[in-house]
């Protein structure tokens, strides 16, 4: 069964002036271990979608179904559980928190899922070091690199094992050498872990690591399908 | 989960060290004005409640002068109405133990060369048993130096070292007003009156003698007030009625007219002054009270400000897994700490600034247990009750918005 599966997903924004209709009817399956990378010009919804997906946002209509749960059925505090223990996020803006030590911003997630403090560490250091930041621990975020918060970022998003890791244009701010080691990474943990990856993103290079593409215009789908021959990595 | 979420409260402070300091120092001086005035309040009802207590318990005073409404005014109006022989009959009463018909003025004392200006009480024996007077030294003077006019005065300690230094003063001579006595007893210390007469500075004479020789304008035969002891509490009420029966008589008040004495027993004067210092205390509450809610709504401000700055923080943590109830605590407890923290800091500045009211005045603060913890109580409710509604606002931020905002 597909860990996420929308139906006929509308998504309209309505403002004092106008109604927009951003999302016009998805219809997306994606089953565990898929490498999804969703691309489509500005504007095109792309957020709009992965904030649904990402259960911080509810459809207008449709339904969605995640890990076997319908999202549009449950409240805040199931909501709550499903983004701590099935979703994982990696932001655009890496979104750590400034006056936490790199262990403790991975090991938030934990807080909230309740475990104790020794595992925390623990599970957090080990997390760490799988993204290459081992001995970092105890550092703050604003004493390493872009392309190093985004790791932690990652690593956070990951400690939970997530069935499903969400990033919308998690290399929007590294440069495409910092990109694709962050894409490189992404392609190892879904590969030997077995991570569902969705990516957002708008350039070429970045969608070649996926396995597949779904591509939206206007709101619709306008192609899902294998990666183009034509996309490659930036090595 | 509340042990994480205290972390985070106490990280929170520290990053915004001067805004927390601030913020708390509301919460401090509140909580140390609210403990200092409450000690000022106990402190002054228990020196007022001790000095009643040393003029002896069941006790009438009987003043010259229309009746006023509460209050204690010894010694005013103009005329005295009450005379010896009134006391005399008062003594009569059955359940009556003793009277002491006084009359109390100030007067110089001169002993050698060192001049001393203090107050002089001229009475009968019976005002030894009355004020239930102890003596360090010698005794009191009995009914027949008040029936010959003697010269002869017991006088308190405090005069005593004064006028005599460590000597003893029995048997020395004092002049009162030019006229010389013969020290015969000194008492033991007897501390303030209910009027804060000093009653360790004083000269005891007899009353005769008093009138005759030292105080010459008096007319003779009449005093300022009667003290009357009585048996018991239970003859208290019977007495009252009896003895303003027995003054209008011999008075020759009619009914209707206006009585030219009153009697009061210290029963309502205990009352007058208990409810006195019961609305010295309200109102020094009520002062430290406003204190602690100006504190209050500091806190409510900072954590709104707060609530506002980290929007974006608080959208994360919904994203990674926080429930609303989550980011209630993490914000009420921030508040809590923060009034906690002033309020411990506000419970030393209340307890030193109601020592250091010890030393420089005469006022004898009491910082009770009780009022430490309605300290503590109170500031703790303020941080949970001006802390709820910031920390509400930040819980109920929907996750998306929280993230979006810039
Ligand atoms: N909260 C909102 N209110 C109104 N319009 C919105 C809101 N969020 C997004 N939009 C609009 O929806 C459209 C799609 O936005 P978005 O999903 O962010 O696009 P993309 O991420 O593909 O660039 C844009 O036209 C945007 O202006
Ligand atoms: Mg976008």
């Amino acid at each position: 069964m597909a860990v996420i599966e929308l139906t006929g997903v509308l998504k309209d924004y309505t403002t004092e002036a106008e109604t927009l209709h951003v999302l016009k009817g998805i219809n997306l399956q994606i089953e565990a271990g898929e490498f999804v990378a969703i691309m489509g010009p500005s504007g095109s919804g792309k957020s709009t979608l992965m904030n649904i997906l990402g259960c911080l946002d509810v459809p207008t209509d449709g339904v969605y179904r995640l890990a076997g749960s319908s999202v549009g059925e449950l409240d805040d505090s199931a909501l709550a559980g499903l983004r701590n223990r099935t979703l994982g996020f990696v932001f655009q803006g890496f979104n750590l928190m400034a006056r936490s030590s790199l262990e403790d911003n991975v090991a938030l997630p934990l807080v909230y899922a309740g475990v104790s403090r020794s595992d925390r560490n623990q599970r957090a250091r080990d997390m760490l070091a799988k993204v290459g930041l081992d001995g970092y621990a105890r550092s703050l975020p604003n004493r390493i690199s872009g392309g190093q918060q985004q790791r932690v970022a990652i690593a956070r998003a990951l400690i939970g094992q997530p069935a499903v890791v969400l990033a919308d244009e998690p290399t929007g701010n590294l440069d495409s050498t910092t990109s694709a080691e962050i894409m490189r990474l992404f392609e190892r943990l879904n590969r030997e872990e077995g991570v569902t990856l969705i990516v957002v993103t708008h350039e070429q290079d970045i969608a070649a690591w996926a396995k597949r593409l779904v591509q939206l215009k206007d709101g619709l789908i306008q192609y899902d399908g294998p990666i183009p021959p034509e996309f490659r990595r930036h090595e | 989960m509340i042990g994480p979420l205290i972390g985070e409260a106490l990280r929170a402070m520290a990053a915004n060290r001067m805004r927390s300091a601030l913020t708390m120092l509301g919460m401090v001086i509140g909580v140390g004005a609210v403990i200092m005035m409450l000690a000022i309040g106990k402190g002054v009802e228990d020196s007022v409640r001790a000095s009643i207590a040393s003029m002896g318990s069941n006790l009438f005073m009987v003043v010259s002068g229309a009746p006023q409404a509460g209050g204690i005014r010894m010694g005013s109006g103009s005329a005295p109405t009450l005379t010896i022989d009134d006391a005399d009959a008062l003594e009569d009463l059955d359940g009556v133990v003793a009277v002491s018909p006084s009359s109390p003025g100030a007067a110089q004392v001169v002993v050698g060369p060192t001049n001393w200006s203090t107050s002089v009480t001229g009475t009968t024996p019976g005002y030894f048993t009355v004020a239930e007077v102890k003596f360090a030294e010698g005794q009191a003077f009995d009914e027949s130096d008040v029936r010959g006019a003697t010269r002869v005065a017991v006088i308190g300690p405090s005069l005593a070292e004064n006028l005599f230094g460590g000597d003893s003063p029995i048997g020395r001579t004092i002049r009162v007003n030019q006229s010389p006595f013969t020290v015969i007893g000194m008492t033991e210390p007897r501390g303030q009156a209910i009027d804060g007469r000093d009653q360790d500075d004083v000269v005891i004479i007899p009353v005769t003698t008093a009138q005759r020789q030292v105080f010459g304008t008096q007319v003779i035969g009449s005093v300022r007030f009667v003290q009357v002891k009585a048996e018991g509490p239970e003859v208290m009420d019977r007495l009252q009625g009896e003895m303003e029966t027995l003054l209008r008589d011999r008075h020759r008040i009619r009914e209707g007219q206006e009585d030219d004495f009153s009697v009061r027993n210290m029963t309502s004067i205990m009352n007058a002054a208990a409810s006195t210092t019961a609305a010295m205390k309200l109102l020094l509450g009520a002062i430290a009270s406003i204190s602690l809610i100006v504190g209050g709504i500091g806190i409510m401000n900072i954590m709104l400000v707060s609530v506002t700055e980290r929007t974006r923080e608080i959208g994360i943590r919904m994203a990674i897994g926080a429930r609303r109830r989550d980011v209630l605590w993490q914000f009420l407890l921030e508040s809590i700490v923060l009034s906690l923290v002033g309020c411990l800091i506000g419970v030393l500045v209340g307890v030193g600034g109601a020592r250091a009211v010890a030393n420089a005045t005469e006022l004898k603060p009491v910082v009770t247990a009780g009022s430490v913890m309605l300290g503590f109580g109170v500031a703790a409710g303020i941080g949970v009750f001006f802390g709820f509604y910031p920390a509400r606002r930040a819980a109920s931020l929907q996750p998306i918005e929280a993230l979006r905002y810039q």
